[in-house]
């Protein structure tokens, strides 16, 4: 305040300017706002608390239980064996859609839109039935004669039909998260490493995958995350992944709100894992980066 | 010994090259100077096959770069063939182009081959040989502009190439970062290295060319030593180009 009556900075004397002491501004509505903020929070908890509905006791009572275990396991099965087939799918669709090649590029095109479009429990559908359209399936040449046959049923279990429909739908976002990485690091680098006589998987894997890195981390961590609640569409065939399994639960004791809220807690619990996870791979790749 | 012949290139509808002849003995320097616009880069690119040329040929060293001759024509090499030729010809760019996730050593060792403490001998001999030895583990953000170039220099030199081109090397320096970049190509030439270098420092040019060059328009309008085309110019356009850079 006394700056405000001071005459200019530029008229102050040297020693007057000495004494001058610096007042932050202060933020009343951010006080009223986290008082606000507060309250509500304290609503929520005691609601959790003292509701009986929640039912505290058989969420802890199934929280550990051995069924619900395994269907964890299910669960982290699918979302990591998915994500990992659907970024490999996802490394060599990208590549091909920015290919010179017109017919790789159709081909990729045409992958990622139709397996965007199709919804994913539709997908699961059709795969699970691949016995209904394709009784056997045979190894051999194109159009020629086979070699080996195989009884779609025995060959496409139920988890490998999800396994499969997740895969294939991840690996369509995959190759978009992986182009955009690509196409986001700048085409000198690519030129220098061309003219340093680099080879072309090389320039690939050691120029520029390493920083197209940067930008396919946090859609691919979102996308993993993502993955991991889409295994839950799943229970449509059957299989014991979580959800499903606390369905089965509920469906013989009545319990749904706390058998549901196990479900919901460890979804939470790996979510977070998984964005820890994130953090470190995240730093790896920023190195050179940070001053 | 370089030998550019009858060489064209059009981007699109725009001729950027139109029918260029230079030939440039092994252990000189050759600057090239012109105003923007006129080709220069282009020039150097087609040096290493950056760019393709669309008539007339480029030898280094007798070698065909880029094409393989068979009778009359010229059939283009695999890319595989054509990165084996760019080993032997350094390239230095006007934005270094470093590659930002690995140090000034990892930089420099990048494309080498060989045994693993060999490399790394030879890699730290290069960078000490631009005054960076005590920089071989920073990263190029924490380096300055001009540190970025001396390594960039340090990268092509690591190849032992036959020649090094230069792209307007100092054109994104700060100015009293142009100095040392200079210093360091001065010390190349010197030592016999054959350089070929697009730039505005009439002064190193004057300094340290063995051969000017003087490109307007896609063409090479004149050419001599320094002394012939800085102080007397026998060409209109090159008379003004130099009394706009030489206020």
């Amino acid at each position: 305040m006394t700056v405000l009556s001071s005459p200019p900075a530029a008229a102050l004397a040297a020693d007057e300017g000495d004494r001058l002491t610096v007042v932050p501004a202060r933020h009343p509505w951010r006080w009223v706002a986290t008082v606000i903020a507060l309250v509500l929070v304290a609503q929520l908890a005691h609601g959790l608390i003292t509701n009986p509905g929640w039912d505290w006791t058989t969420f802890a009572g199934y929280f550990f239980e051995k069924s619900v275990m395994q269907a964890l396991l299910v669960t982290l099965e699918l979302t990591f064996l998915g994500a990992f087939l659907g970024f490999l799918g996802g490394l060599i669709l990208a590549p091909m859609r920015l290919s010179k090649n017109r017919v790789l590029q159709s081909v990729s095109w045409t992958y990622i839109w139709v397996f965007r479009s199709v919804p994913l429990i539709v997908q699961l559908l059709f795969w699970a039935n691949l016995g209904y359209l394709y009784e056997t399936l045979q190894f051999g040449v194109p159009f020629g004669p086979g070699f080996f046959h195989f009884e779609t049923k025995s060959l496409v279990s139920s988890f490998g039909a999800a396994l499969l429909g997740l895969a294939l739908h991840e690996a369509a976002y995959a190759a978009e998260i992986v182009r955009s990485g690509i196409v986001s690091v700048d085409q000198r680098q690519l030129e220098a490493a061309a003219a340093l006589g680099i080879p072309r998987l090389r320039q690939f894997r050691r120029i520029l995958l390493p920083q197209a890195m940067r930008a396919i981390l946090p859609t691919a961590a979102n996308e993993l995350v993502n993955l991991l609640k889409s295994t839950s569409v799943v229970y449509v065939l059957a299989i014991g992944e979580i959800f499903y399994q606390v369905q089965v639960v509920y469906g013989r004791t009545g319990r749904v709100v706390p058998l549901l809220m196990v479900a919901t807690v460890w979804y939470v619990i790996l979510t977070a894992v998984l964005s820890v996870f994130q953090h470190y791979v995240e730093r790896h790749f920023n190195r050179g980066w940070r001053r | 010994m370089i030998e550019v012949r009858g060489v064209h290139k059009s981007f699109g509808h725009l001729e950027v090259l139109k029918g260029i002849d230079l030939t440039v003995a092994a252990g000189s320097v050759t600057v090239i100077l012109g105003p923007s616009g006129s080709g220069k880069s282009t020039l150097l690119r087609v040096i290493n096959h950056l760019e393709k040329v669309d008539r007339g040929h480029v030898r280094v060293d007798g070698e065909l770069i880029g094409y393989r001759q068979h009778g009359t024509k010229l059939y283009e090499l695999r890319e595989r063939q054509i990165l084996e030729q760019r080993r032997g010809i350094g390239f230095v760019f006007q934005t270094f182009n470093l590659f930002p996730h690995l140090t000034a050593l990892q930089n420099v060792t990048e494309a080498m081959r060989g045994p693993r403490e060999a490399v790394h001998r030879k890699a730290l001999e290069r960078l000490e040989r631009v005054g960076l030895a005590d920089k071989a583990a920073s990263y190029p953000r924490q380096l300055s502009g001009g540190q970025q170039q001396r390594v960039a220099i340090a990268r092509a030199l690591a190849l032992d190439p036959k020649l090094v081109l230069f792209d307007e090397p100092t054109s994104a320096l700060d100015p009293e970062l142009v100095g040392e970049v200079l210093d360091v190509m001065r010390d190349l030439a010197a030592a016999g290295t054959t350089m070929i270098v697009v730039t505005h420092e009439i002064g190193f040019a004057r300094e340290v060319a063995d051969t000017i060059v003087f490109l307007d328009e896609g063409r090479l309008i004149e050419q001599g030593t320094p002394a012939e085309v800085l102080d007397s110019p026998k060409h209109d356009r090159t008379r003004a180009f130099l009394s706009k850079v030489l206020v």
